[in-house]
């Protein structure tokens, strides 16, 4: 981070009005995004916590969500968020794994691959919605379920992932493995004891930001697990996310503005939620293991 | 057992095995890494239970050398290998070798310490369960073993569990060093082992070599000739012919140092060049 | 495990490489299908119909995509030309005036408007923004409210990106710009900016491109017409909300058609990813 220069300093010079026009512009943007996330909270907070309730939480939809509560919203969301989590986690993993093992073997395919998980991380959400639909629901016959919603996040979240967990793997000095190589040890044991310990923060890490964005994806699920509001009996019925359901009571409910509000505000504190575990979890994780500034082991030979 | 220049037998845990001329038989190894040839046709053989030194300027395939020994060549794709080395009956070269057991036969130990960042006793007994069955008290018998052999039970045994990273140079290096003689290895080859440790903990290592001679061979690179003259039984000279690495002269410790053929070698050891 | 440690790890071996393999191939995957899905498009209705169309009137097989291309492109581009200077304002605040403790919530707070779902935002932006804009021009429901509600959405991206790019430059250099009594300006003119250029175009490019393909808010705020917009006050219709609202009822070459939408979405996203690595490129070589 960069120094704090001293207050004197920062007006000495003949560039003082400079330093006054990057002054007035940092303070007015900070106005203005104080403003913005006021304008944004407030409302949220304040009409929102009105229609929260243990009930609301409980009961499903009525009236097409003018009434009632979120419930099976809930629960299908969970299990959307479920299927797509359970999915692309041994999936990244397994292809960061690959990532550290081909880097030495073909480094340049490793590059081009890279390139395409980058490409595919900026694909709008859209076209992983019809490319969920075209081939979970229609080709694979899994129709409008929270299978084919989940199986289409996990598609979506996919190059996010390996990219967090290769650089956290990537983290672990390649000194360990030349260790534990010459002693002859398996390569599932040099990954279960050396590698994934050391790469659990990223682990997580990569975790909550699957389920962040698991959890505020509207557009890939618009066409591929529904719009029913019901309670689902299996992952092969249709579901309703939560933010679909905010999307719905928003633009084709007219009067659900209430729900709206409420729903929201529910969408918001359950990722406040999963934030501050994260936070939590990283902050207990860096406590347990030693201070590793007393090893430091180059990256490469 | 001490052996002079020439073995006539090797001892291992206190009884003597067959006597054996030449543990190590090197047959016009070369190696490539790509295109660059590092290491060309390099012929030796080396006595059993020994110290054999290993010296030359930097860049001369010393180390490349070590690697072949234990197949850790392997880990590089580009890395090509010619010729062959026999260990007793066993060809290292040979490509259907069980290279895990031949990793436990002949064991490493680098130039920076590099225990795993677990506890002190994982850190030995990893390698033991992976090689071996063993009952858990089996395990901590052998553990304790390993660390008296290299001197430092009595600096841990209060803390066992503890992360060996805070360990200091010198101890971790040691702990190295347990890790490999746990497996009961023939060799160990060690790359400038003292080369990144104060000199307090050289002095350490160096007379754990010393104990260690009479029951593994031991192949140590390394700059310091001083050291190479005080430890070692054997010594084998590297230098870069021709941009890549070639042995020029190997043979007993006295004979290298005070008389020997190569005008190079001559030069080297008596610190002209190099 | 000891016994068959090598038959482990070659069965390891194998998962692990069929688990990479399997989610590489997701993404020629997409590319095939969405190509495939386009390609009746092309068959059933000729190159010459969509390129030349007059307007977007898909239940008659007209498919004009040009004033949703436009749509997409103005409010993308307008959202990153209100977010640049707010961003970079923010930047110079949390790196050279700001104290420790500000800074610590202004990162947080920011941090958790990225992860904020975008119906959230939309909804914000169809209860709040759209009537506040209405009060000077009807309907509300505006490109203007796209670019600013965009703006607003890509702004902490940004931020926080520029914020990383200081952090990573090199203590020494700050040092030096110190011990030399430089003062803010020049600090920032003769060791910050040179060091984030290509990090500028970086977020640039990766927040327009999340402008481009923003769906939800977009939806909700934009007015959904398919027009050439005249002033900023038009409603307009993007190419991801055009796939959003007419894909539930979309038949044959319908569908296609807008299949052949995501592909120009894909089009323009990489487009736009390209010119940041030139960017990125361009800067480090002026560097090195």
């Amino acid at each position: 981070m960069l120094e704090r220069l001293p207050v004197l300093q920062r007006w000495v010079g003949d560039t003082r009005l400079l330093t006054g026009v990057y002054w007035g512009l940092a303070w007015g943007s900070l106005g203005l995004l104080g403003y913005w996330v006021m304008q944004l909270g407030l409302p949220i907070f304040r009409e929102g916590w009105v229609g929260i309730s243990w009930g609301f939480l409980a009961e499903e939809p009525l009236r097409s969500g003018r009434a009632g509560g979120i419930g099976s919203i809930l629960l299908a969301t969970a299990w959307i968020v479920g299927i797509c989590l359970m999915t692309a986690l041994p999936l990244s993993l397994g292809t960061a794994i690959l990532f550290r093992q081909f880097q030495r073997e073909a480094p340049r395919l490793i590059v081009l691959i890279r390139h395409c998980l980058d490409v595919l991380a900026g694909v709008p959400s859209i076209v992983f919605g019809l490319f969920g639909y075209a081939f979970f629901c229609q080709f694979m016959g899994l129709g409008f379920s929270i299978l084919a919603g989940g199986l289409t996040l996990a598609c979506m979240i996919l190059p996010v992932m390996i990219r967090v967990l290769e650089e956290s793997l990537a983290a672990v000095p390649l000194a360990y493995e030349w260790g534990a190589v010459s002693l002859g040890l398996s390569r599932v044991g040099i990954l279960l004891n050396l590698l994934l310990p050391r790469a659990l923060p990223g682990l997580i890490g990569a975790i909550i930001i699957g389920l962040g964005r698991a959890f505020a994806e509207t557009a890939a699920l618009l066409f591929t697990s529904g719009y029913v509001d019901r309670w689902p009996q299996s992952v092969m019925d249709s579901g309703r996310a939560l933010s679909v359901h905010v999307y719905d009571l928003t633009m084709n409910v007219p009067g659900g503005e209430r729900s709206a509000y409420a729903s929201a505000l529910a969408l918001v504190l359950t990722l406040l939620i999963i934030n501050t575990i994260a936070l939590a979890c990283l902050h207990i994780l860096q406590r347990r293991t030693p201070a590793n500034a007393a090893l430091s082991l180059g990256r490469s030979r | 057992m001490k052996n002079g220049a020439g073995a006539d037998a090797y001892c291992r845990d206190g009884f003597c095995v067959l006597p054996s001329r030449s543990f190590l038989e090197v047959q016009k190894l070369s190696v490539w890494y790509g295109e660059r040839q590092v290491l060309k046709e390099v012929h030796a053989s080396f006595s059993a239970c020994s110290i054999v030194a290993l010296i030359g300027p930097s860049g001369c395939g010393k180390t490349t050398f070590l690697s072949t020994l234990n197949r850790l060549t392997d880990l590089y794709p580009s890395c090509r290998v010619t010729g062959s080395i026999r260990m007793g009956d066993l060809s290292i070269l040979e490509p259907k070798l069980d290279v895990r057991r031949l990793r436990k036969r002949v064991g490493m130990v680098f130039q920076k310490p590099n225990p795993f960042p677990l506890s002190i006793y994982r850190n030995i007994a990893w390698p033991l369960s992976e090689h071996q069955r063993l009952r858990k008290d089996e395990i901590a018998y052998r553990v304790e073993l390993a660390l008296r052999d290299v001197g430092l039970w009595e600096e841990v045994k209060d803390r066992l569990h503890h992360s060996a990273l805070q360990l200091s140079g010198g101890q971790q290096q040691r702990l190295c060093i347990a890790r490999c003689i746990a497996l009961e290895p023939e060799v160990i080859l060690l790359d400038e082992p003292c080369s990144a440790l104060d000199p307090l903990a050289t002095e350490t290592i160096e007379g754990l070599l010393q104990k260690l001679r009479s029951r593994y061979h031991l192949m140590v690179v390394t700059h310091n000739l001083a050291q190479a003259r005080r430890l070692a039984d054997e010594v084998a000279v590297f230098w870069v012919v021709e941009g890549c690495g070639r042995l020029i002269e190997n043979g007993p410790t006295e004979r290298i140092f005070l008389d020997p053929i190569e005008p190079r070698t001559r030069a080297y050891v008596s610190g002209l060049i190099g | 495990m000891f016994l068959s440690s090598s038959l482990v790890d070659r069965i390891f071996g194998w998962i692990v490489r069929g688990a990479g393999w399997l989610s590489v191939s997701i993404l020629g995957l997409i590319t095939w299908f969405v190509a495939w899905e386009s390609l009746p498009l092309f068959q059933k209705v000729g190159w010459r119909e969509v390129f030349g169309a007059k307007a977007w009137y898909p239940l008659e097989g007209a498919f004009q995509y040009g004033p949703m291309v436009l749509g997409s492109v103005l409010s993308a581009f307008g959202a990153v030309m209100i977010a640049v200077p707010i961003a970079f304002g923010l930047s110079l605040g949390l790196h050279f005036f700001w104290s420790r403790a500000l800074v610590g919530v202004i990162r947080q707070i920011l941090g958790l408007l990225v992860g904020l779902p975008s119906v959230v935002y939309g909804f914000w932006g169809l209860v709040t923004l759209v009537p506040w804009i209405n009060q000077w021009q009807s309907p509300g429901t505006s490109l203007l409210a796209a670019i600013l509600l965009l703006g607003g959405m890509i702004l902490p991206t940004m931020t926080l990106m520029l914020d990383q790019s200081y952090a990573r430059i090199d203590r020494s250099a700050v040092l030096a710009a110190h011990a030399l009594g430089l003062d803010m300006p020049r600090t920032f003119a003769c060791v910050v900016l040179p060091h984030t250029r290509p990090a500028l175009g970086a977020a640039i490019s990766i927040s327009l491109g999340r402008a481009l393909g923003e769906t939800m808010a977009v939806i909700m705020v934009a007015g959904n017409i398919v027009q050439v917009p005249s002033t900023v006050f038009d409603p307009v219709r993007t190419l991801t909300a055009n796939i959003a609202l007419e894909m539930a009822y979309a038949m044959d070459q319908h569908k296609a058609a807008l299949f052949f939408g995501a592909f120009l979405l894909v089009v323009l996203n990489s487009l736009v990813m390209v010119g940041g690595w030139l960017t990125r490129r361009a800067g480090e070589g002026v560097h090195a």
